[in-house]
């Protein structure tokens, strides 16, 4: 436990400590529980460090302090279900003190649906702790035996005497601190009360009337507007800038510093004239790849890594597994770089105050931002506070902190506070991207739907849902990381939007050659009961076995990904004219306890709406180290037009752990539009978007 | 010039050309309006003027000088909130949220001229606006409680 983040948190704790409370440390040895083995990518908190904890205030006010941000998830409402529901405490009692390196604990991030799973179990166990703790002190004080007392509402009861005290009361001029016991008793999803229910947003009166700060919003006294001078193309060299006329314009100072070029002003119109005025000469770099070359690249680049080749898992002998088949087939897939595009794009305000900095800036991961703050301006860490304010959006693009130097460098050299707030073109050209790849499946199947041999391979793109989750003697799986021309990062369900689209896309191709359902097909080679779950309920709700009107088609797929199990069924039309409209989907859900039923749904309906747009049309387009598509009318994104008939059935297994539900909705929608055009159309789309024109090719 | 905004009178020295957002935004502080995109295409950005929705990110301060411009902070009347607004908290449609206050702004636009539309006719009022998370089932939904509940 000596540890420097530990003290470093303890003395954060320690300032916290006002009146009576109770305050419940949790440590680590809870990542073992939820019966989930966690990789170590997806480890969110090294062993051995505090995650959470909670407070309680003389006036019964519970603050819960976490590292976890709130992007539009709804987690600061399922957290506060999950806290009040531990410790019988009404929700309204319950503040959530989220991403403010300041007050709370250390925390990797927000990003691998790990929130409920990690966090939410952490929290379950603080505040059981807290409640019998709170029982222990009212047994104490009353002089009476812990077994006679319960907690509700907030307060502590005796059944017997009917003496209720309230948790405020039972606390106040004392101080107390717990460590959380691994062993406490935590209340069964069966027997929840608040958790397990639709409660709306906990704060969404601010969102509706306009009054929720997003960092893009903020304003402090004095502060300036900056903007940052970008190269024409990426990778280009500043040869020489005149930034004499900028300097001339009234109020504006330019900052400098290598290829960086800063303006700040007392408005952002004319900082946004004096970057016009600065007259920068670049050497930009030739022969960079294009939209039109890129898979040719990625493989090429690949394939130069031999060390690589042979990473990945192997099971029996995939070339003997295709001898034994009646049938082969092989296919390569294609996936296009697209953009996360929240709406809100990368803003950050930074002040410095007697040599401490202090940011606010919408990131998923506040305390990495705060060690590239500390590092690159050399402070301690204690000198770097970073506050992630409730931010607009992310999905798996805002694990970085761009806006957040570039506003701190200016406001250093400008001795003023800064703000920077990225236009809709940076956010497309100077953010990441999720990653393009090709990805080549090839398989044997017998008559009988036995799979005989699978071999995957995965350039670029990642490792997320690489595995087949179907059975097969014979498989070996591959992913060859390679040379990308585009900054590449996380996206929702990561390369699983790629991989699974391949997977079940060939699945059906399997199917079909063995003139089998691709239901039944599925269902025959899968071994997970949480997968046939929720292939049945999409199928059933859906109407799998209806017949269909002519030029309409019904595709089906599914997986699991991040504690979620999906499935996906989708009916299209497509007419004379080769247009494709998508009719409606069906996509059952599984996360093991529902905390809040509403929310599940709504990221459901929003995964399979986002989903959409990466199946049909978005794509970054790109030449000569340039985005030629980064604005909002040339780039498209779903529309109210787009959206589908959509029917989401959630299966709530009480029986099991509550897993993360961000990512999973997302991976079904692709391959199960394409394998529903295959089935209108006999066509195999094999590239991600399938219908960037609209029409079919 | 002046800007009539929420029913209040603003005195404003600026160039006419510059955005009615970043007048709104950083002048104002009225900061509800929100910027998406910047060429019109997310609609992040409506304001009501003269009871039109408009794209406040590409108007010119210079063409709207007193005219009768509403924003998302302007939608509440003695601590009551408008009938789209209690549509949406009712709905609990949100994601991030950042898109409501312009959808907001175009849904009280589309139930003023046409208090009881169709879906096709609410798909239609809305469809440039954009909102990234995918909640536009519950907007539609919203819309049309918003519909019923002002009759």
């Amino acid at each position: 436990m000596d540890n420097p983040t530990f003290i470093l948190d303890r003395r954060k704790f320690l300032k916290l400590t006002g009146g009576g409370l109770v305050v419940a440390f949790v440590l680590s040895d809870l990542l073992s529980f939820g019966g989930e083995t966690l990789s170590q990518e997806s480890t969110a908190l090294p062993p051995g460090e505090v995650g959470a904890w909670i407070h309680i205030g003389e006036d019964g006010l519970v603050s819960v302090y976490t590292g976890k941000v709130e992007f539009g998830q709804n987690i600061r409402t399922s957290l506060s279900q999950i806290v009040a529901e531990e410790l019988r405490a009404p929700i309204s009692s319950i503040t959530m003190i989220m991403g403010d390196t300041d007050l709370v604990p250390y925390d990797a991030g927000t990003f691998g649906s790990r929130t409920t799973p990690q966090m939410g179990t952490q929290l379950r166990k603080a505040a059981a702790t807290a409640r019998e703790a709170l029982i222990e002190m009212a047994a104490k004080s009353w002089n009476t035996p812990a077994s006679g007392l319960s907690a509700e509402n907030g307060m502590i009861v005796n059944g017997a005497t009917h003496q209720k005290i309230g948790y405020g009361a039972l606390t106040k001029g004392r101080q107390i601190l717990h460590t959380i016991s691994d062993g406490v008793p935590v209340i069964p999803a069966k027997d929840w009360i608040v958790a397990g229910q639709t409660i709306s947003k906990v704060d969404g009166r601010s969102f509706i009337t306009g009054k929720h700060a997003y960092v893009s919003d903020m304003k402090v006294s004095g502060m300036l507007y900056g903007k940052v001078l970008r190269s024409p193309s990426y990778h280009a060299k500043l040869v020489s800038a005149d930034v004499s006329k900028a300097k001339d314009l009234p109020g504006v100072t330019v900052v400098r510093d290598g290829d960086f070029i800063g303006v700040v002003a007392s408005d952002v119109v004319t900082a946004g004239k004096a970057l016009q005025f600065i007259e920068a000469n670049w050497q930009e770099e030739t022969g960079q790849p294009s939209t039109a070359t890129i898979f040719d690249y990625l493989v090429k680049n690949a394939a130069l890594e031999d060390a690589e080749r042979s990473s990945g898992d192997k099971k029996g002998d995939v070339e003997a597994g295709v001898t034994g088949a009646d049938f082969q087939h092989s296919q390569t897939y294609h996936i296009n770089y697209i953009a996360h595009v929240p709406l809100e794009p990368r803003a950050a305000l930074a002040e410095w105050t007697d040599g401490k900095l202090t940011v606010w800036t919408g990131t998923q991961r506040p305390f990495g931002v705060q060690d590239d703050l500390s590092r690159i301006f050399k402070l301690g860490k204690e000198k770097v506070r970073v506050i992630v304010p409730d931010t607009g959006s992310g999905y798996g693009g805002k694990h970085s902190g761009e806006a957040a130097i570039e506003a701190a460098r200016l406001a250093k050299i400008a001795r003023k506070p800064v703000k920077i707030v990225w236009t809709r073109e940076e956010e497309f050209t100077w953010a990441y991207f999720r990653p393009g790849g090709v990805i080549e499946v090839a398989a044997g199947v017998k008559k009988d739907g036995t799979i005989t041999s699978w071999k995957f391979t995965n350039y670029n793109s990642g490792n997320a849902g690489l595995d087949t989750q179907y059975k097969t003697a014979n498989k070996q799986l591959s992913h060859l990381p390679s040379k990308t021309p585009l900054r590449q990062g996380s996206y929702r369900a990561l390369a699983a939007t790629g991989n699974v689209f391949a997977r079940e896309s060939h699945m059906t191709d399997l199917a079909r050659l063995i003139k089998m359902d691709p239901l039944e097909f599925r269902l025959k080679n899968l071994e997970d009961d949480r997968f046939k779950a929720v292939l049945q309920a999409a199928s059933r709700a859906f109407g799998w076995d209806k017949p269909k009107a002519p030029g309409h088609g019904y595709g089906i797929a599914g997986g699991f990904e991040k504690g979620g199990h999906i499935a996906t069924c989708a009916e299209v039309q497509v007419n004379e004219d080769k247009e494709v409209k998508l009719l409606r989907v069906t996509q059952a859900f599984e996360c093991g306890a529902i905390v809040n039923p509403h929310h599940l749904e709504n990221q459901m309906m929003g995964a399979i709406i986002q989903g959409i747009g990466g199946a049909l049309f978005e794509r970054i387009d790109f030449a000569a180290g340039k985005i030629l598509n980064s604005s909002l009318s040339a780039y498209r994104v779903p529309r109210f037009s787009d959206v589908p008939k959509i029917e989401v059935v959630l299966i709530n297994r009480e029986d099991l752990p509550s897993s993360g539900a961000g990512e999973a909705g997302i991976i079904g929608i692709a391959p199960a539009i394409r394998n529903a055009i295959l089935d209108a159309t006999g066509m195999a789309l094999t590239t991600l978007p399938m219908i960037p024109n609209g029409t079919l090719g | 010039m002046v800007l009539n905004v929420n029913g209040i009178k603003h005195e404003i020295s600026a160039d006419p050309d510059v955005a009615l957002l970043t007048v709104l935004r950083d002048r104002l502080d009225l900061t509800g309006s929100k910027y998406g995109c910047g060429v019109g295409a997310c609609c992040a950005c409506t304001v009501l003027i003269n009871g039109n929705p408009t794209h406040s990110c590409i108007t010119r301060i210079g063409t709207v000088a007193g005219k009768e411009i509403t924003t998302i902070e302007g939608l509440e009347k003695n601590g009551k909130l408008h009938a789209v607004q209690e549509a949406f908290l009712t709905t609990d449609a949100f994601q991030c949220s950042y898109c409501a206050p312009g959808m907001i702004m175009s849904a009280v636009a589309l139930l003023n001229n046409n208090p009881s539309p169709s879906e096709e006719a609410i798909v239609r009022a809305m469809n440039g606006n954009v909102c990234r998370c995918g909640t536009y089932p519950y907007i539609v939904q919203a819309i049309k409680l918003a519909s019923k509940s002002s009759k």
